[in-house]
């Protein structure tokens, strides 16, 4: 395939801007045309209308929208005026701080175990990809309204009691975490299954090669298994958080949209509040990003080091 | 006893030894074959996961078949005296079921298709040719993922509204057949990254044989893509059905003022409430006053009606179980 490429750069360069497969190429923009106008239409345009919007105060009359450009003001109403947005945005992020490892955690776990050699595995595989199917708002909403979605048994263990010594700033959040344990772990369902493809896509020549090395699986884990899933993780964590903030449930979107049809608050407040929120969720991602990141090249190099010295013994 | 290879007597010392390694090997394992005790582990961690996954739908099904006198009655947990449909009838009902699933399936169904269809286009675009500016669009479809929908959720209320098209089923099959509906984006980086691992020499025997591009991607790339097509049809269609905040604001009563717009069945759980206010007073006036007291659905009432709403999808899922576990796989989302 690589040849082929550098025939066509070849080719193109000597027959210039209208070469055959110049030409195919441009052909290909046709396969791109409906997303283009989708992307026109459905994303940058009402991305640029938001920020307008964000910047006026509107008031919906019988003609129609009226704008009057009013500047930050809307900012500045809803971090300093609004008695809900600042704490709803803060309660959020403090939960998704502490339910986001939760979740990696689990499904790391949940999928190492369902790799496993077992009888079942259908069964197994069933039960934790079902909440990827069933889990929606208003389902949610029904359970929590029941109590259905915290384990009864944690509420006997005393953690109440032992989460008091904390200091208040943590309580809440660990408080929120338990009482919503099922529905934290619910949420993993599509990191399982990202990480299980991954899982099955480590070398196990790896492993085997460590192991023969004397290496336990403790130590395979941590130098074999979990670097081979880097960009995994990643990919689940900015999932996990995309999933987080568009979740129904979320207090922060319920605050956004009773904003917006409030006939005393209107698009403006509503804009401004959505448009905070996003930064937010942004800034967020590039922590994770930079937090996890991507590979480093040192250490792949390491573990190729690690490969070729396992298997040479492996071979004599 | 005499030892099997040499044949020579084995002492008492050196019997207790073997069968100390042995039991050894049954429990721990070596490095072949895991050990009992950690099966064990796996089977206790499992299991127990297991249940707490399942717990609320346990106490969902339970709590729905229970009829008033177990509800009142503290002692009954998890076995009820008696089995009641009652509920199920009176959920079915508040919930119109039947006219709600089948706006649920126009509403989940079309926008799926429409959305594949869109991706897969993009994502042979990106995977085959390389256009001009093909990495700063394949930078902007990453945006699109990452900012939240809400940002665009008042431009896009208002451009509905003025262009009629509030209520109707356009709200989400437009954007969806433009590659900007539900996780579009991830469908795209999907079908991409199928597309790249699909071999270009089938693509070059049929140029040469004098196929254009269009029929290239009909005729080779779509029959290849089969496994790519299934996860984004099913996961459109699960995140479609299970969708309902934009859906009633787009669709939704509250939009247009109007009863009959489309409810989807997850759209009618969320204001069971009110229906269920409602489906009593008609009940009452129908019958006598006494009814009208009850106008609070009790809990194995809504348990049922959230059931309800979920076993289609349930079923959807039971049967296709096999595509959604392994279809990931297929397509090689996670190939680097």
């Amino acid at each position: 395939m690589k040849g082929g490429k550098a025939v066509d750069n070849k080719r193109s360069k000597r027959r210039g801007w209208f070469s055959v497969t110049r030409r195919r190429d441009l052909k290909g923009l046709l396969f791109m045309l409906p997303w283009t106008l989708g992307f026109g239409l459905f994303f940058a345009s009402p991305l640029y209308q938001s920020v307008i919007f964000s910047l006026n105060k509107i008031t919906i009359t019988a003609r129609g929208r009226r704008m009057a450009y009013v500047g930050l003001q809307n900012y500045y109403d809803i971090f300093q005026k609004d008695i809900y947005f600042v704490e709803r945005l803060r309660a959020f992020f403090t939960n998704t701080l502490l339910s986001l490892p939760v979740i990696l955690v689990f499904s790391l776990l949940i999928a190492m175990l369902i790799n496993q050699k077992i009888r079942g595995k259908g069964l197994f595989r069933a039960i934790f990809f079902l909440p990827i199917i069933v889990v929606s708002g208003p389902m949610l909403n029904m359970l929590i309204q029941e109590g259905a979605t915290t384990i009864p048994l944690i509420e006997q263990y005393g953690i109440y009691d032992a989460l008091l010594n904390l200091p208040y700033f943590l309580q809440e959040p660990i408080n929120y975490l338990f009482s919503q344990l099922i529905m934290v772990l619910w949420y993993s369902g599509v990191p399982i299954l990202i990480f299980l493809a991954g899982l099955q896509k480590i070398d196990t020549s790896l492993n085997e090669a460590a192991l023969i090395d004397g290496a336990s699986s403790w130590v395979v884990f941590w130098k074999i298994t979990l670097p081979s899933l880097r960009n995994m993780v990643l990919i689940n964590a900015i999932y996990t958080m995309v999933f987080l903030a568009t979740s129904e449930i979320n207090e922060v979107i319920a605050l956004i949209r009773s904003n917006m049809l409030a006939p005393d608050r209107g698009y403006g407040i509503a804009s401004a509040m959505a448009w905070s929120y996003s930064l937010g969720i942004a800034l967020a991602i590039v922590l994770i990003y930079l937090l996890i990141g991507r590979e480093k090249k040192p250490e792949l190099h390491k573990i190729a080091v690690y490969r070729k010295k396992g298997g040479a013994r492996h071979a004599r | 006893m005499r030892d099997e290879m040499t044949n020579r007597p084995v002492s008492r010392e050196e019997k207790l030894n073997r069968f100390a390694w042995k039991a050894r090997r049954i429990f721990l394992g070596n490095r072949r074959q895991s050990g009992l005790l950690f099966q064990a582990f796996v089977y206790a961690m499992l299991i127990s996961l297991g249940f707490v996954y399942l717990y609320p739908l346990l106490y969902m099904v339970v709590t729905s078949v229970k009829s008033l006198p177990d509800l009142l009655d503290v002692s009954v947990n998890w076995v009820p005296t008696a089995l009641s449909g009652d509920n199920f009838k009176q959920a079915y009902e508040v919930l119109n079921f039947w006219d709600a699933l089948w706006d649920t399936i126009q509403i989940s169904v079309l926008p799926a298709i429409c959305q594949t269809i869109a991706c897969a286009l993009t994502g042979y675009a990106f995977a085959r040719y390389r256009f001009p500016f093909r990495k700063l669009a394949f930078a902007l479809v990453l945006v699109t993922f990452i900012l939240p929908p809400y940002v665009l959720m008042v431009p896009k209320y208002t451009m509905f509204s003025d262009y009629k098209l509030l209520g109707k089923l356009g709200t989400l099959v437009l954007p969806a057949g433009l590659g900007q509906g539900m996780n579009s984006a991830i469908f795209i980086l999907i079908f991409a990254q199928f597309f790249r691992q699909t071999p270009l020499s089938l693509d070059e025997a049929a140029r040469v044989d004098g196929a254009g591009e269009s029929r290239i991607f009909v005729e080779i790339a779509i029959p290849l893509s089969i496994p790519a097509i299934v996860v984004s049809f099913l996961f459109s269609l699960v995140w479609y059905w299970n969708e309902t905040y934009f859906l009633s604001l787009y669709l939704g009563s509250s939009a247009m003022g109007k009863a009959d717009a489309m409810a989807s069945l997850l759209v009618q759980l969320s204001r069971f409430e009110q229906s269920y206010l409602g489906y009593m007073q008609s009940l009452s006036q129908s019958w006598s006053a006494a009814h009208l007291s009850e106008t609070v659905a009790n809990e194995a009432i809504r348990m049922a009606a959230t059931l309800i709403a979920i076993v289609p999808l349930l079923l959807v899922y039971l049967v296709l179980q096999k595509q959604f576990v392994q279809s990931i796989d297929r397509t090689g989302i996670t190939g680097e």
